[in-house]
């Protein structure tokens, strides 16, 4: 009897064991500290109260993961409070801040997109008007508003464009001076092209449509047609975009398409690491990315590196500098416990002002920040950047944060991947940039 | 031993029922609960009535998944328990290495859909791009790659269950259709396969529904496209879900009328099934 009673007692604490361990390890999405729960057990409290609030940060940036981690654990060791950050897998934000919003002690500290990102998450965000942080801002600009509140503040200022190998472009005969429109850019390209052989290189890498790297497209290049519409209609976003400047970004992808290192029919299975690989490799001049891809890039060289505007042929582009903006908001949620908010508002302070923040912030994750603070950067690409400001040229803004949906740029990804194929033509590219615009504008705008 | 057993049944029922309860009773209902709703955390839910449904059931691309999904399904059921059955008629044959055999064409089963996908991704691409054609140009490749992907990982496994069906009928009734001089093909069609029916039953069950709710393969080897025309319906969820501000709800609706289709469907096959089903 004795033993049966035994064997129960065993079964039930297994049962139990094997049911939490199961719980526990499926919650945490991709995070780089699973199950570590806030505000728990950090490392470093030692036996520091609870009540001084604690920080959770849900961050965005794979690749400034290890830099954040770094960062959080200074500020612990110097004031005590319990900072954790876990970061999502690439591609799930998303999905991790969906389900980490969801559990008892969710993000106190999150990220949004833009405007289009803040729909979703407009109840969570704490408002940020009277916070120190927001006296940091250079520009109002880089607050988010949601009507009179402010949701969100913009931490990282980007670039993007054409990057483009110095060496392998002065082989074929031209410098950057050589380029200054579409047109200029078209016949590099072409001639490039034309002698591909005999320079054993291509014009453009691979303009890849494998999900990790579409969105350089369907995101980073529909941007420019978009923005020189508002432009000209004087907007800054819009229920159903015209297409005014469809021609252009058909003129540019074709030239994206057709002069590249790969049949425009394989694009589809092409990847943002073959693209990178392709660049570094000398097997391609250019390559459309932005400062966040310095690292990987960097590899053939400061001096061989230089960037373009993405020209289409709109009008007044003699000036056009490159891609400027962010999608990167940091938001503070509204439902965390009040002395956590207020832990959380000191720690983004403290990123923004102190030695410690700052040297992370612009020199180990390499980023320009629109605060006051900011600091000279390392990265080249983030100086090639604020050359193109400091001689004059007009940046063009990140329209694409008021795309109307996920689904838009999918579809859109569908017939551009279809377009470069054959299979299908460019009027269904018409199609999924104008009309669906429109639509999903519609669709997603119906329900609030 | 039985009012032993009867007295600590508790004990050995509460875990797993408790398991149960958390794990699949509570999300479901609360799933079917969140279909009514408008949410962006499963926390934050207000009750919206039948807008998911009505935005789900005017959604077109859900019934082109649908069609998608169904045919999908019909072949790889057929492709799947022929080649299955075929396969385990050879491996209880006497002949050396059976086993060998039976441990190889089950070893697909054991690696994960989402591998699986990107596997056959690097296959089929890397033999398409001889042809200047990719697995998201043509709906065609998209299918019949999907196809090859979903036979190779379940005819391993549905070949064991009917291994194990085979061995189970008695030698006798085999002997006695010899001796009456039944050919192979009534041995086959008349004896074996009625005898055969509960593994049937078993594994066009588990090919139908997998087929149906097929989701990490379609995810990793196409991802839908080439325009959505390889999405089955798994996957149009997941899209509804995460791809519009707002469509959480419908997402949910959609995976409630997905829930009650692979149901209806599943009780239907079984139904046939096990009319055909003898007593040994």
């Amino acid at each position: 009897m004795r033993r049966k009673k035994f064997a129960g007692i065993i079964a039930i604490v297994l049962c139990i064991a094997f049911a939490l361990s199961a719980c526990g390890g499926g919650s945490t999405g991709g995070g780089t500290a699973p199950g570590g729960s806030p505000g728990g057990g950090s490392p470093g409290t030692g036996g520091g109260q609870a009540a001084a609030g604690a920080v959770y940060y849900l961050n965005f940036k794979p690749e400034a993961d290890q830099q954040w981690q770094a960062l959080a654990k200074v500020y612990t060791q110097q004031t005590g409070v319990p900072v954790t950050v876990i970061t999502a897998a690439s591609g799930q934000y998303e999905t991790t801040l969906k389900s980490e919003m969801a559990k008892s002690s969710p993000p106190t500290l999150f990220q949004v997109n833009g405007p289009v990102g803040l729909a979703s998450w407009k109840d969570y965000c704490y408002d940020l008007t009277n916070s120190k942080v927001l006296g940091e801002l250079t520009n109002d600009e880089f607050a988010l508003k949601n009507g009179s509140e402010v949701a969100g503040i913009a931490y990282v200022i980007e670039s993007y464009g054409i990057i483009y190998n110095k060496a392998l472009l002065s082989k074929a005969g031209y410098t950057q001076d050589d380029i200054k429109s579409f047109a200029d850019l078209k016949k590099v390209s072409d001639d490039i092209t034309a002698r591909k052989a005999q320079l054993g290189f291509s014009a453009f890498t691979s303009a890849g449509m494998d999900s990790s790297s579409s969105w350089r497209y369907t995101t980073h290049l529909a941007n420019l047609p978009i923005y020189y519409e508002y432009k000209a209609d004087g907007i800054g976003s819009s229920p159903a975009i015209k297409g005014t400047y469809l021609p252009n970004f058909k003129n540019i992808w074709d030239l994206y398409i057709n002069d590249a290192t790969v049949s425009p029919k394989l694009l589809s299975t092409k990847t943002a690491d073959d693209a990178v690989a392709e660049f570094t490799t000398g097997q391609g001049v250019f390559y459309q990315n932005g400062t966040w891809a310095y690292n990987d890039i960097k590899a053939i060289g400061d001096d061989n590196l230089g960037m373009l505007p993405v020209y289409i042929g709109a009008p007044g582009e003699d000036k056009q500098g490159l891609c400027t903006g962010t999608e990167n908001y940091w938001c503070v949620n509204k439902n965390a416990k009040p002395e956590d908010i207020q832990a959380t508002l000191d720690f983004l302070y403290w990123c923004v002002t102190s030695p410690e923040g700052t040297k992370a912030l612009c020199n180990d994750m390499g980023f320009t920040i629109p605060f006051k603070d900011n600091l000279p950067t390392t990265n080249l690409l983030v100086k090639i950047a604020n050359d193109y400001l400091a001689n004059g040229y007009t940046p063009v803004s990140w329209n694409f944060t008021t795309m109307p949906s996920e689904t838009w740029k999918s579809d859109l990804g569908s017939a551009m991947t279809a377009y470069a194929a054959g299979t299908g033509g460019w009027d269904a590219v018409k199609t999924a940039f104008v009309d669906n615009w429109a639509k999903e504008y519609q669709l997603a705008n119906s329900g609030n | 031993m039985d009012k032993a057993l009867r007295r600590n049944l508790p004990i050995f029922v509460l875990p797993t029922l408790a398991a149960f309860i958390i794990g699949f009773l509570g999300p479901f209902f609360m799933g079917l609960w969140l279909s009514f709703c408008k949410f962006t955390t499963v926390q934050d839910a207000t009750f919206v009535g039948f807008t998911n449904y009505v935005r789900a059931f005017s959604d077109m691309t859900f019934l082109g998944s649908l069609g998608f999904t169904a045919l999908f399904a019909i072949t790889s059921l057929v492709l799947i328990n022929v080649i299955a059955f075929a396969l385990a008629m050879a491996l209880t044959q006497k002949f050396a290495g059976t086993n060998i055999f039976r441990t190889i064409f089950f070893m697909p089963n054991l690696i994960g859909g989402i591998v699986l996908g990107y596997i056959w991704q690097l296959i089929i691409n890397g033999v398409l791009a001889h042809f200047n054609a990719a697995l998201a140009i043509d709906a065609k490749f998209g299918f019949w790659g999907l196809i090859v992907l979903v036979c190779w990982q379940q005819i391993g496994y549905m070949m064991i269950i009917y291994i194990a069906g085979l061995q189970t009928i008695p030698g006798d009734v085999k002997e006695a259709a010899d001796m009456d001089g039944a050919s192979g093909r009534n041995r086959l069609f008349r004896v074996t396969v009625p005898m055969m029916m509960p593994s049937i039953t078993i594994c066009t069950f588990l090919t139908i529904t997998n087929g149906f709710k097929l989701f990490d393969q379609n995810l990793a080897l196409t991802n839908g496209e080439p325009a959505r025309s390889t999405e089955m319906l798994a996957l149009n969820i997941f899209n509804t879900f995460y791809g519009r501000v707002g469509f959480e709800g419908v997402g949910q609706a959609k995976a409630v009328l997905f829930f009650i289709l692979v149901v209806v469907i599943a009780l239907i096959q079984l139904r046939i099934t096990r009319e055909k089903e003898v007593q040994q």
